[in-house]
């Protein structure tokens, strides 16, 4: 019952009423930042990290304010899949595929409240499986050494390169170039600066808050502007809101099914929720078959991929905190998030910082419920939100990263880097690589080396080494599997995507 | 195709160019087996080949912006650049309502709504940045302070 017992120091922290307060403007502000097109979990949070370090929170408080942004925007980003037929972020992509003509039918109120319900039960259950899950993994994960964390990193890089892309090269370039950028600075053991090209302000390295608001926030604005801003016009009216039971009681296996799915999608590194929101609806696409009516909009079609999408959120959690390797963009910026308020995450945070884990663990069941309370009874304010159109929301964004990334370190070089980030991020997501793997690469490179000479170190310059023990040997395997099988099944996994277009 | 190939081949030699300045690294005489050159060459290597790879298969060309656009994206980063200095300074309200005003308008071009997005923004964040959030921001340049 050590489980009960941690929970319960978890809800003493969680409860009080500062950091409960934290959760609530948390949850409001996320779901606002979800419903917002152009803005997603990933630079919606990207861009609130400076500013949440500035405040001067302590750890805790700003990892459970963060951490219900997260399922904040993951619910949010349901309402303009439904009315606008606009995916607020990535994931909400398959909830338009039947959200969006249900709201057409005059049912926008139901698809909602239906939508939120299922956001509900796939972040509740994905919540206690990470309860029981993180603490098992962290046991397992205080066997790996450096060749093992060597190894994982490198899975992390092949799978999210097989899953975030199309090509597997454009994927390998992109954490090549994150990895590279790791590099620059001081090099910990010898004391030696590296690759500066002699400029003073890169001693310290590339700050990766820079980078991430440069490669999320800024380039948005840069597709806005290229877009004109034009897509966010048509809309579909929003009438009553009451709650379809029916609807609800019919939809509870898919449900069920969804969050497993989606939670196992989450914990997967590199997949994160996107793959889960599509796992999820193509099986219970395939469950209900033809006559199922998917993509008309039949409640089944909402519930799976919201259900499955929340729940990946919170399996995406479990390799993050236990492994310290993110499962997923958002959890990427969420780790960055930890390694600012100097939190190591992995095996020993919950051993040595017991508060953090089950604080947070708290605080995500207490914000799934206020999110549910927030989600349906007040969805109409979040519809309000839907208006603010992108000729201010965008410069807005902008000028919070700016301020957010100044004050950091008041230096206009760090300001000119991230504009410079904006434009690789444009032209990176232009050419079809994926951005995520050089937010990984910034993230992960320095622990990657320091894995690798530590493993050196202990055998002596024996490359054989790193491949010494059955775990590394399977991650080692899992690795190379994950880059090269998605070449094979491509054609596979991308048939059922072209039908439900 | 031929962006493809164009990054691609930027791509490989900027690796290349990475991988010779990872050769002037200094080692020190504590160093471990790996040594501090090692890990950024693997990366080059790697990053050169995935680039290679991209010249000689490339993926079908993107939907590129036509020109004009392209003049509001690069005025877009200019102005951005500008703000970047300015900031410091001119203090934060003048610089953000120009940059703020200037990107509503590259997004959606009516010269109204462009100016009061401008202040609005300015004015609002300042508000929630100073008195809200507690950040301390200069509003105005320190010599009109008085």
């Amino acid at each position: 019952m050590e489980i009960m017992q941690n929970l319960a120091m978890g809800f003493s922290i969680a409860l009080s009423p500062y950091t409960l307060m934290l959760a609530v403007a948390g949850c409001f502000i996320g779901t606002i930042i979800g419903a917002l097109p152009g803005l997603g979990p990933s630079n919606g949070v990207a861009i609130l990290i400076p500013i949440t370090f500035t405040l001067g929170l302590d750890a805790t408080s700003a990892l459970v304010l963060m951490t219900a942004v997260y399922y904040g925007a993951m619910y949010g980003g349901r309402i303009s899949s439904i009315l606008l037929n606009i995916p607020g972020d990535e994931p909400a992509l398959m909830t338009t595929l039947d959200g969006y003509p249900m709201a057409k039918a005059g049912r926008a109120g139901d698809a909602l409240v239906l939508s939120g319900v299922a956001s509900f039960v796939g972040a509740f259950l994905a919540t206690v499986g990470l309860i029981f899950l993180a603490p098992m993994l962290a046991n397992v994960a205080f066997m790996f050494g450096p060749a093992e964390y060597f190894a994982l990193y490198l899975l992390a890089f092949c799978t999210l390169g097989g899953m975030a892309s199309n090509n597997q090269a454009k994927s390998a370039m992109a954490a090549c170039i994150g990895l590279g950028i790791a590099m620059i600075g001081v090099d910990n053991s010898t004391g030696m600066p590296r690759l500066t090209g002699g400029s003073l302000h890169l001693y310290d390295g590339v700050d990766f808050l820079v980078a991430i608001v440069g490669l999320f926030a800024i380039a948005e604005v840069f597709f806005f502007i290229e877009s004109h801003g034009k897509s966010s016009s048509i809309g579909v009216k929003l009438d009553k809101v009451r709650i379809p039971w029916r609807d609800i009681y019919e939809t509870r296996w898919t449900m069920l099914r969804a969050s497993l799915v989606g939670f196992i999608a989450g914990i997967l590194p590199g997949a994160g929720a996107s793959l889960g929101s599509f796992m999820a609806y193509m099986t219970e696409k395939s469950i209900a078959g033809k006559d199922g009516g998917f993509g008309t909009g039949v409640a089944k079609g909402i519930a799976a991929p919201e259900a499955g999408n929340n729940a990946a959120a919170g399996g995406a959690l479990v390799p993050m905190l236990t492994l310290g390797v993110p499962g997923s963009g958002t959890t990427a910026v969420l780790l960055a998030l930890l390694m600012t308020l100097n939190i190591t995450p992995g095996p020993t945070l919950f051993t040595d910082r017991p508060e953090v884990v089950w604080g947070l663990i708290a605080s995500l069941m207490i914000a799934n419920f206020v999110l549910l309370l927030m989600n349906v009874p007040m969805v109409k304010v979040f519809v309000k939100i839907l208006m603010v159109p992108p000729w201010v929301l965008l410069p807005g964004v902008t000028m919070i990263s700016f301020v957010g990334i100044y004050s950091l370190s008041g230096s206009y070089f760090d300001l000119l880097l991230m504009i410079g980030f904006g434009a690789l991020g444009y032209v990176l997501r232009k050419l079809d690589i994926p951005t995520v793997p050089v937010i990984l690469g910034i993230l992960l490179g320095g622990h990657m080396e320091d894995a690798l000479r530590r493993a050196m170190v202990i055998a002596d310059g024996d490359f054989i080494y790193l491949f010494s023990s059955p775990i590394a040997i399977g991650l080692w395997i899992a690795a190379i599997v994950g880059f090269v099988a998605p070449m094979f099944l491509r054609n596979v996994l991308k048939k059922p995507q072209r039908i439900t277009d | 195709m031929a962006s493809d190939r164009i990054f691609g081949l930027v791509m490989a030699i900027v690796a290349l160019a990475y991988i010779a300045s990872a050769t002037q690294i200094q080692a020190s005489f504590l160093s471990d087996p790996v040594g501090p050159k090692t890990f950024p060459i693997i990366i080059g290597a790697v990053c050169a080949l995935s680039a290679l790879f991209m010249v000689f298969k490339p993926d079908p060309e993107p939907d590129w912006p036509v020109l004009r656009t392209f003049g509001a994206l690069t005025v877009a980063v200019i102005v951005l650049v500008g703000y970047a200095y300015a900031l410091k300074p001119l203090g934060f309200l003048l610089p953000t309502a120009i940059a703020a005003g200037v990107l509503s308008y590259q997004i959606s071009p009516k010269a109204l709504n462009a100016v009061l997005a401008g202040l609005g923004l300015s004015i609002g964040l300042f508000v929630l940045f100073k008195y809200i959030l507690d950040l301390g921001l200069v509003p105005f340049p320190k010599g009109m302070m008085g």
